[in-house]
């Protein structure tokens, strides 16, 4: 057992891990954060996807032990107040989810990549987001969601397209 | 001054139906507060892990587990020899023929293993990590048998068994034979006439559903009840099978699929390890939980398609549809699972498609091999049927030297022929396939990209473009009960719903119709807020629990909205029927004066007298004022039962461009057109349709279960098995049409399987457009560059695969062995 | 799946570091971003007595220059390196080649070095150390040494680091002036190559003075495409020209076979993708 510190949606944890537990199971596991969940065991689906220090992680590929000193946020940590982040509005109003199991995972890489591309094509938003596999939604509501949230966190109005009932 | 609102009745309020309401399914799910079956922590609950078999054909000599019982923090580990006497066989509701041979399903293997994945014992520890330890532990002696994997060669002359214990590797002969049924004329009369035969052989890959959430069993045990929750499509059908299954009473059996992620027909299964979670909780008398990891759902969760499709099609030399002929082998896998022999008989009604043949004949042969056992995935037996009749129209009108889409209009019913009882039997509703053909073929800009593929043709340009047609129909909403019963299905078709008034005027709706992504509650609280005239937000409904929702045959075969939704609707005609009795009484008026309009009664013209549904519902509550001899309540309960299926159609186009250097394929429009009736919510409609086209279009491009020569499946994990992300789809121009569907209250049609069924045929035409003029008449799917670059460069179609996984990772597809101990990789790095 | 127990540690130093790794018992693997080895551990496919993760050893991180070399840490992540003005000024095709690997999240946690170290010859920066004549600096508790690219891809996932040896950092030659063109070839977007080919050439006037052109999963290490190179070497910068060396470019391979492609096309891949690089690295 290893004891860690970390940060985890805005509050510190301290605990005894082993060493091969990896940091989703951390969440789910021992502080029930079960929000972010695991969808494969290759690094493929991007279901558990949270940030780290401030970038997304695939949190099946990183060892808990390696956050030590790190602060982690998941899908549950991203609202404040009773306010859905912009993102999580957007994938609501976009209907960029169904089952809704890829979505946090969805919604904390498509965050990430706004961070770093405030005003991405539809190109760039496809690209953004192939580390994480839906099955459900055929991802263009997904793709419509994020450009809509781009300009809301960035302060633009004329976001996106407007949702169609058909497009 | 006061302000004095407007009187709201003369303006009606928005119909909720046809609004595209956002989902209130979403606000759990983008915030994480979900329930997942994994998520269930229970007190003294221990963990399962599944050893499995890494050969696909044995005999089970020697099953030590010794080592594996001394293993840290695990309880017990049990084998086939343990559960033999109680595990009794994975349930097939469908026997299709009544000869059909059954070789019967141990959920744990005893004596013999017949795919690789299939269980051989089960670890019960106190953690999941424990559990996980100990599986490399049970050490399992095979006696090798002969494997068979290859359904030309397991009905060849003298073939080695899947089962040796059998005859052949034949499960059943299904014919349909429109000469026999009295619905169409001789089929092979027709051929020694026609002018024209074209005959192809077209291979459905064995595909795999991937749901996102891989599958989770919890079971509780109470004395001697017990409650299961599983990430299941069918909490109704389950609780009865195992009840059948284990003997447990089905009265003390309670079935909760909780928050469900994806099944597209992948979770409408009673599987092995549902049965040994219940086993092994009655054993042990605690709560168990198992979840699977990504592998061992690929592995060993039922997978989809796989048939080979020996299709001829007959036409005189104008192009006048003569006869069509299907024989098709249809993989079952090494076992029969809950509807495996259905599967391609769902598709047997549909490959006349929707033309007007004279003369039509399906002769299909379920084979087994020693594979994971195939069974429902999105669009079940339809895809393959519309994938063949949409090839083989192009394939003619090669043959006849005439456009496709001529071909099919010369043929197709026209409008003013609905209802039209095609060559298989089967009455089609309603629809325009000319409306549809128009509005997808300007959605496209056909004309412009017919002129560009002229040029890029003429230039020689090394990416040609090609169009591909896919005009198709399918039959949705199952199902009729008497039509299953008449083709031997095991149980009905009938959907139910209840509706339940409460005091407060909020109003609660039972559905047995389970979603797992679909919206239901969404859309149902949409039918009941324009229904009872409720707003939508008063509306709440529950699903999912046998405990709650008592009846119900779940959700499938595109039925929820066609079904579950008209019960829904005939449950509030239900409510409003004792409403207004109820109405009367306290109006004092006769309840044929009464009108009921935006949630009120009202007596026919007497202004001001209205009663609202909510003002009668709390009345109810009370009862103190209630007619005579009329019990206090007017709750609704309905089941709907349709006389026939919906039948959706729709006209797909894709536009594809072929790198004839390469062979890499990228799709560079897609445009489709679909009639699925009346639109309760836009919004939901378009989600499944993209939804739907994805899953089509993944078949034709990424997709395929691949075994190599000893049954190992070397796509094991998502490195190989490639469901595409969102930069490998196009963007995708939908449309509608709407002619709505007369066979239920609502009108509605069924979208959830309609974008995966047309699609795949459409992007294979693409294709094949794009290079034929060099001289490639097919491609087997998917469409691997390889096997495009062979098709123009070598002939053919493509031929087989390499079976060898990527190197990625140093082999991750030797994971397929997980379960028993494996070399350590070389690795020395990282990527 | 839940990797199989292990010791770990996490030094801080380059010194801690070789001790660990001196110390970790039989079978010790290093951690650098993890994003191959934490799924094979999953899998259970590597079950090391001991893993020592670097991600803390700071010095092993970074990009600088030094002479007439750029000298890249080898734990700078590949978010590091797309975002370094160094790499982007004389090793653009390093950039190039990274953002083609995986996702966004796994190009946050895996490293430069540790792509390297792995060896994978479908990862896509071993062809790119290959082409761009890259050095590799590897201590050990005796002292370091530098070998070149051409010596360190050993073998399928083999390197010519021995046991006890730590890479890193990898030193490439400035090649300012320069032009580059990665061309990957895979069928979805996050997948590894199913072939790839880095090209670098410099130019005078209208002619290629010099190419360098490595190819990624065209065997068990990445290769130099040695004759495309000498065929390459003073020829007129023209389309029929670079169709002419990029014939050669199967030559000297032997790829493997897969579920993505056999051998002779991916040989026939390699003759394509070689003849793009280069022209699309000469801006034809």
């Amino acid at each position: 057992m290893t004891q860690i510190s970390v940060r985890v949606d805005g509050a510190d944890y301290s605990d005894d891990v082993e060493p091969r537990t990896l940091l989703v199971h951390y969440l789910r596991e021992q502080l029930g954060k079960v929000g972010t969940v695991v969808g494969c065991d290759t690094s493929n689906c991007g279901a558990c996807t949270v940030h780290l220090d401030g970038e997304a992680v695939k949190s099946c590929t990183v060892f808990a032990v390696q956050a030590d000193g790190s602060e982690v946020t998941t899908i549950e940590g991203i609202s404040s107040n009773g306010t859905l982040h912009p993102m999580q509005k957007a994938f609501h109003e976009m209907h960029g989810l169904q089952c809704g199991f890829c979505t946090p995972g969805m919604i904390m890489a498509s965050i990430d990549l706004v961070n770093d591309n405030p005003d991405p094509s539809e190109d760039e938003v496809r690209e953004g987001i192939e580390g994480n596999l839906c099955r459900c939604t055929g991802y263009q509501n997904i793709v419509r969601a994020v450009q809509q949230a781009a300009g809301e966190m960035h302060g633009r109005t004329d976001a996106a397209d407007t949702l169609g009932a058909q497009s | 001054m006061t302000l004095v609102e407007e009187p709201t009745t003369a303006d009606a309020p928005q119909k909720e139906i046809g609004k595209a309401r956002r989902r209130k399914e979403d606000a759990r799910l983008i915030t994480g507060k979900t329930t997942w079956t994994d998520n269930m922590v229970l007190p003294g609950m221990l963990h399962l892990a599944v050893v499995r078999s890494p050969v696909a054909h044995a005999k089970i000599t020697n099953v030590d587990v010794s080592a594996a019982q001394q293993s840290p923090n695990v309880i017990a580990v049990f084998t086939g020899q343990d559960f033999k006497d109680e595990q009794g066989s994975i349930p097939c509701a469908w026997p299709v023929t009544p000869d059909m041979v059954n070789p019967g399903h141990p959920s744990v293997a005893v004596d013999e293993v017949n795919h690789v994945g299939e269980a051989v014992a089960v670890i019960v520890a106190r953690s999941k990590t424990a559990a996980q330890d100990a599986v490399e532990l049970v050490d399992v002696d095979y006696d090798l048998l002969p494997v068979v994997l290859d359904m030309e060669e397991a009905t060849a002359q003298n073939p080695s068994l899947c089962h040796d214990h059998l005859e052949s590797n034949e499960s059943f002969n299904f014919v349909f034979d429109a000469g026999e049924a009295g619905t169409g004329a001789d089929t092979e009369q027709a051929f020694a006439d026609a002018e024209v035969v074209v005959s192809r052989r077209f291979v459905q890959q064995r595909l795999i559903p991937a749901f996102m959430e891989p599958r989770s069993v919890v079971v509780q045990p109470q004395g001697d009840n017990y409650t299961l929750w599983s990430s299941t499509q069918i909490p109704h059908i389950l609780r009865v099978m195992l009840a059948m299954v284990t003997g447990v009473p089905e009265h003390k059996l309670r079935v909760i699929a909780p928050d469900v992620g994806g099944g597209f027909g992948g979770k409408l299964q009673v599987t092995p390890e549902e049965v040994l979670c219940l086993l092994v909780a009655r054993r042990l008398g605690k709560p168990v939980k198992w979840t699977e990891t990504r592998s061992e759902s690929l592995m060993s969760a039922h997978h989809g398609r796989d048939q080979i499709q020996y299709i001829d099609i007959a036409a005189d030399r104008e192009g006048n549809l003569k006869g069509l002929r299907c024989r098709i082998l249809s993989d079952m896998g090494a076992y029969l699972r809950l509807v495996s022999p259905g599967v391609p008989v769902l598709g047997a009604f549909m490959y006349v498609g929707i033309y007007k043949f004279p003369a039509y004949r399906f002769d299909c042969r379920g084979i087994f091999t020693n594979k994971v056992p195939t069974d429902a995935y999105r669009g079940a037996g339809r895809p393959e049927a519309t994938f063949a009749i949409e090839r083989i129209m192009d394939e003619l009108a090669v043959e006849l030297g005439m456009d496709p889409l001529e071909l099919r209009r010369k043929n197709w019913i026209n409008a003013e022929e609905f209802p039209f009882t095609t060559a298989a039997g089967l009455e089609y509703d309603s629809g325009d396939y000319e409306q549809a053909t128009q509005q997808a073929l300007e959605l496209l800009g056909y004309d412009e990209l017919r002129a560009e593929q002229q040029r890029r043709r003429e230039s020689g340009d090394p990416v040609q473009l090609g169009i591909g047609i896919s005009t198709f129909t399918e039959m949705c909403g199952l199902a009729p009960s008497r039509v299953l019963g008449s083709l031997s299905y095991g149980a009905g078709g009938w959907e139910n719903a209840s509706i339940r008034m409460l005091p407060t005027g909020k109003v609660e709706v039972v559905t047995g119709s389970t979603p797992h992504g679909q919206g239901h509650e969404t859309a149902w609280s949409q039918l009941v807020a324009d229904s009872l005239g409720v707003p939508f937000e008063d509306v709440e409904v529950l699903h999912g629990d046998t405990a709650i929702s008592t009846r119900g045959m779940d959700t499938y075969g595109s039925r929820s909205l066609v079904v579950g939704g008209a019960a829904v609707m005939k449950a509030a005609d239900k409510v409003l029927a004792k409403a207004r009795r109820v109405a009367a009484h306290l109006l004092e008026a006769n309840e044929d004066d009464l009108d009921f309009a935006n949630g009120s009664f009202s007596v026919r013209g007497t202004p001001g007298t209205g009663l609202s549904i909510q003002e009668i519902a709390l009345a109810t509550f009370a009862a103190h004022n209630f007619p005579e001899g009329m019990e206090p309540s007017i709750d609704g309960e309905a089941t709907f039962d349709p006389v026939n299926f919906s039948y959706p159609h729709g006209t797909h186009l894709c536009a594809m461009e072929v790198d004839t250097e390469t062979g890499m394929v990228t799709i560079r429009k897609y445009a489709s057109v679909d009639d699925i009736g009346v639109v309760v919510n836009p919004l939901i409609v378009e989600g499944q349709m993209h939804g739907g086209l994805a899953q089509g279009i993944a078949q034709a491009l990424y997709e395929e279960a691949v075994y190599d020569a000893d049954g190992n499946l070397t796509t094991g994990t998502f490195v190989d098995y490639l469901v595409p992300s969102a930069a490998d789809l196009p963007h995708f121009d939908t449309g509608n049409t709407v002619h709505a569907a007369p066979g239920n209250p609502i009108g509605a049609k069924g979208v959830g399987e309609a974008g995966c069924i047309a699609s795949t045929p459409a992007v294979v035409n693409a294709a094949l457009d794009a290079v034929r003029h060099l001289g490639v008449s097919d491609i087997l799917m998917p469409l691997t560059p390889e096997r495009v670059w062979r098709a123009i460069h070598q002939g053919g179609d493509g031929g087989g695969r390499a079976t060898a996984g990527t190197n990625a990772y140093g082999g991750a597809q030797t994971e397929t062995t997980a379960g028993v101990a494996t070399d350590a990789s070389s690795l020395g790095g990282d990527r | 799946m839940i990797p199989a127990p292990f010791a770990y540690a996490r030094p801080s130093t380059i010194d801690e570091a070789l001790q660990a790794v001196a110390t970790g018992g039989e079978d010790v693997k290093i951690l650098a971003g993890g994003q191959s080895l934490i799924p094979v551990m999953r899998l259970r496919l590597a079950a090391p007595e001991t893993v020592v993760d670097l991600t803390k050893v700071a010095e092993l991180r970074g990009v600088r220059e030094e002479g007439d070399a750029i000298v890249v840490g080898a734990m700078t992540t590949h978010s590091d390196v797309l975002s370094d003005p160094l790499i982007a000024r004389y090793a653009p095709l390093i950039a190039e080649a990274t953002e083609t690997v995986a996702d966004r999240q796994v190009r946050h946690r895996g490293t430069f070095g540790g792509a390297l170290a792995h060896a994978d010859p479908a990862g896509d920066l071993p062809a790119v150390a290959l082409a761009l004549d890259a050095e590799f600096v590897i201590a050990g508790l005796s002292g370091r040494r530098t070998v070149p690219a051409a010596e360190f891809f050993v073998d399928y996932l083999t390197t010519a680091l021995e046991e006890g040896e730590l890479l890193v950092e990898i030193r490439v030659p400035k090649r300012e002036g320069w032009a580059m063109h990665y061309e990957k070839f895979n069928r979805v977007a996050q997948a590894w190559s199913i072939v790839a080919v880095a090209a670098a050439v410099r130019m005078e006037g209208g002619r290629i003075a010099e190419a360098r052109i490595g190819l990624t999963n065209m065997g068990p290490t990445p290769l130099r495409a040695s004759a495309v190179e000498a065929a390459l070497a003073g020829a007129d910068a023209t389309a029929e020209a670079i169709a002419a060396a990029a014939e050669h470019a199967g030559e000297g391979t032997s790829p493997s076979s897969d579920l993505n492609a056999q051998a002779d096309y991916r040989q026939h891949l390699a003759t394509v993708l070689t003849r793009r690089a280069v022209s699309a690295a000469c801006g034809l």
